[in-house]
């Protein structure tokens, strides 16, 4: 798709999702509920098996449904205590509200809201093509942004819940190689930073997570993924963070000094360098 | 700095890719296949040839092939159905026998049948008909897979069974991964009610010795031998017996520790000589100071006990190892193995982990599967060029004169003309290669070059 023309949808709250908020504030015990946007990414997967493992429920929503059902199924035995999926195209933003109505409806509440969902992209053709360009910031920046206004809406409703969302140290500064991958999760960033200062005050917590490069299990045998973050340790510290309810997550922990001192490079260095 | 998830294109670069046995060593591309249904799509975009591959546990060429497609499909690791009263267990093919562990052993489910390590995935167990310790009473790895799926190159989709597809099932089964992709497995997995394994250790001296005590254990499960392979004279052929059985006292399942050392560099050429190994062995062959102890030990250091040193393969420097793996038929079981283990210590190349089993009578469903009843014996060689290869050739030929035959999955260096001897099936097994696989072992034992 592209964005022209897309509209964004309204601003109010569907009822349906008004609805479905009913209960006391949830507990992030044992038996969390959680939505996961984007599960058949491999950092949402390997996060979403220790959820299982703890006998959570999960909602699952991912646009291939061989995958999700494969993804599914692996929870379902790994000990989770319900697991439902949709399968939807989340740059479909006019489809978002329905489905996290969906979503929240069938989870019968919802604790933990787990963006997961990206794309790389491709940035030789993005510099020369402004669509492909859009696509990505759409599908990085601008999905997101629908979602999270939804959901952190019905989290203050609430007055609870947790907004953990993949952006990336991508984010922290623009590189040649990559920097419209960059931008768009410099937006999403900013958003959450902004987001949070708004909705914390109401008990919802925004969680950035900013993975460095990650060996899943699908990259242990390319070149230089020996340094590459373990995807089962990115998990267990992501799962960490959601249970301390912590604002920002460098993993591994390194990078946040690292970026510290990219960020920090002067431009006329920095454009000099080959990153 | 990288990308926060690695590009999800393939890469096209071609990258060394090493077996167990770090010999030999061939450039491969390297594709990684995430998902049941990718093989198909990934092969259309393949026309050099393709072998899936696991972890590459195998020791020589048969997980290997040069200059062209490796599908690593480690990344294919999810459970897709558990039933707690029957033990069967469907996966999908890349996950390890450790993960399967992991998940079973907390509700009281063990591998039916488990090789010397646990970093061997589903499919590879099946592709080479794996054995354990146990295959006097419980056959090989095939024996308890009750169904799976095959996958070709052309995008057909077969499932295998005994009674659905068997001539698949069964040329797949010890099938050298040469006949599809597998994509999920159904296993039927055995219940335990303790992680602990009733072990006993019993020093035995000369072959003899070593039969007698394999006739009087033919009922306890899980029997092994380590063998002292640089003695001769008196202390010819003596070692250690070992024998276990799940433990029947309940006990609390918990979860195994992650393994912490890694073998952090290749030692030097000269780590592993004759006088390095023989000190070894005396070593071994003293610790157990009492000719049998008892004792009841957890399952891993029983099972895995090279497994707490990760990438141990180093040890051998940087030329890498050679194992030598024969079945001999009880008819000369004896007498081959005396010859051969005089040979061996006449070469004066010590091999430091000698394995000796005996082998049971349950037949395999598969139709290439190695073993057989009778002995098995598994030597580790450094390689020293000059030295090693004319050794193993040796060795190779005694075997076949013994009516034995040597393990695929172990091999780096038999040649066709001793293959097609140890296994005259190979040509009911070339019937059933997909078109698009093929491996350096396979071209090398058979001459076969893909038609491309
Ligand atoms: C320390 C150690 C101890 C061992 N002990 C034993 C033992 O006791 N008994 C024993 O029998 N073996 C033993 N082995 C050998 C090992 O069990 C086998 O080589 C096993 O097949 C390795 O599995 P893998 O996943 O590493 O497969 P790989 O080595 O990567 O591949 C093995 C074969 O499986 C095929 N294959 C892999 N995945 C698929 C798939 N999805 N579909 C189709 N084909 C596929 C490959 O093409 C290849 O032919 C041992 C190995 C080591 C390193």
């Amino acid at each position: 798709m592209t964005t022209n023309g897309s509209s964004y949808g309204s601003t109010t709250a569907p009822t349906a999702l008004a609805a479905s908020q009913q209960g006391e504030a949830p507990i992030l015990g044992a038996r969390k509920k959680i939505l996961v946007l984007g599960a058949t990414s491999g950092i949402a997967e390997a996060t979403c098996r220790i959820w299982a493992r703890q006998g959570a429920s999960l909602f699952l929503v991912a646009r291939n449904a061989d995958k999700l059902a494969a993804v599914a199924a692996d929870l379902r035995v790994r000990g989770a205590a319900f697991v439902d999926t949709a399968v939807a195209d989340l740059d479909d933003t006019e489809g978002h509200p329905a489905l996290l109505a969906h979503a929240i409806n069938s989870l019968a509440g919802m604790d933990v809201a787990y963006l997961a969902h990206g794309v790389l992209g491709d940035q030789t053709a993005a510099e020369q093509d402004f669509n492909t360009a859009a696509q990505i910031l759409h599908t990085n920046f601008v999905a997101p942004v629908s979602l999270l206004t939804w959901l952190a809406n019905y989290c203050v409703q609430r007055h609870a819940g947790v907004l953990a969302v993949i952006s990336s140290v991508a984010g922290d500064r623009g590189r040649k190689s990559n920097y419209l991958y960059g931008s768009s999760k410099a937006g999403l960033s900013a958003f959450l930073g902004g987001l949070r200062n708004r909705v914390d005050r109401e008990g919802v917590t925004v969680l950035t997570i900013k993975p460095g490069p990650v060996k899943t299990a699908m990259t242990s045998t390319m070149k230089g993924s020996e340094k590459f973050a373990d995807v089962d340790k990115v998990a267990q510290t992501i799962v960490n963070a959601v249970d301390k309810r912590v604002d920002n997550l460098y993993v591994p922990f390194q990078w946040q000094p690292i970026m510290f001192v990219i960020r920090n490079i002067p431009d006329r260095i920095f454009k000099k360098l080959n990153l | 700095m990288p990308p926060t998830t690695p590009p999800n294109g393939l890469p096209d670069a071609p990258a060394p890719f090493e077996s167990w046995g770090r010999y030999p060593t061939y450039q491969a591309k390297v594709l990684p296949v995430h998902w049941q249904n990718d093989f198909p799509k990934v092969a259309a975009g393949i026309h050099d040839g393709a072998l899936p591959v696991g972890m590459g546990r195998s020791y020589g060429d048969s997980c290997l092939l040069k200059d062209g497609n490796l599908l690593v499909t480690t990344s294919m690791n999810r459970l897709l159905s558990f039933d707690t009263t029957t033990g069967l267990l469907t996966a999908e093919a890349g996950i390890t026998l450790g993960q399967i562990l992991d998940f079973a052993v907390p509700l009281g489910f063990f591998l039916p049948v488990s090789p010397g390590t646990k970093y061997v995935t589903l499919g590879g167990a099946i592709a080479n008909d794996i054995h354990g310790k146990n295959h006097h009473v419980a056959g090989t790895f095939g024996c308890h897979v009750t169904q799976f799926e095959l996958v070709r190159s052309d995008g057909s989709r077969r499932l295998c069974s005994p009674t659905e597809n068997p001539d698949f099932y069964a040329a797949t089964i010890g099938g050298l991964g040469l006949t599809g992709f597998i994509s999920w497995a159904t296993l039927r997995l055995r219940p335990i009610v303790s992680r602990m394994i009733d072990y006993e250790g019993i020093q035995f001296h000369g072959i003899d010795e070593f039969l007698d005590i394999t006739r009087q254990s033919q009922h306890v499960e899980y029997t092994v031998s380590w063998v002292d392979c640089a003695s001769t004279g008196k202390n010819f052929c003596r070692g250690v017996f070992m024998l276990g059985d799940h433990s029947k006292v309940p006990a609390e399942l918990k979860p195994s520790p992650e393994p912490k050392l890694i073998f952090p560099f290749d030692a030097p050429g000269f780590a592993l000589n004759h006088t390095t190994v023989s000190l070894f062995n005396t070593v071994f062959f003293h610790k157990q100071i009492k000719a049998r102890v008892k004792a009841l030990q957890d399952y891993e250091p029983f099972f895995y006990p090279l497994d707490k040193v990760l990438r141990w393969n180093r040890l051998y420097g940087k030329r890498g190892l050679l194992q030598f793996q024969y079945a001999i038929p009880w008819e000369n079981a004896r007498e081959g193995t005396v010859a051969i283990l005089g040979e061996v210590a006449k070469s004066g190349l010590a091999s430091f982990l000698a394995v000796l089993k005996a082998f049971g009578d349950v037949p395999s469903p598969g139709l290439m599967s190695f073993p057989q009843p009778g002995i098995t014996l598994a030597l580790d060689f450094p390689i020293k060029p000059d030295v090693t290869f004319p050794l193993f050739e040796r060795l190779a030929d005694m075997t076949r004169d013994f009516g034995g035959r040597l393990y695929p999955a172990k091999d780096a260096a038999m040649t066709a003309s001793q293959f097609q001897t140890f296994y005259p099936q190979w040509e009911q097994l070339a019937r059933f290669r997909d078109p698009l696989i093929t491996s350096s072992f396979w071209e090398r034992v058979t001459g076969d070059k893909l038609a491309l």
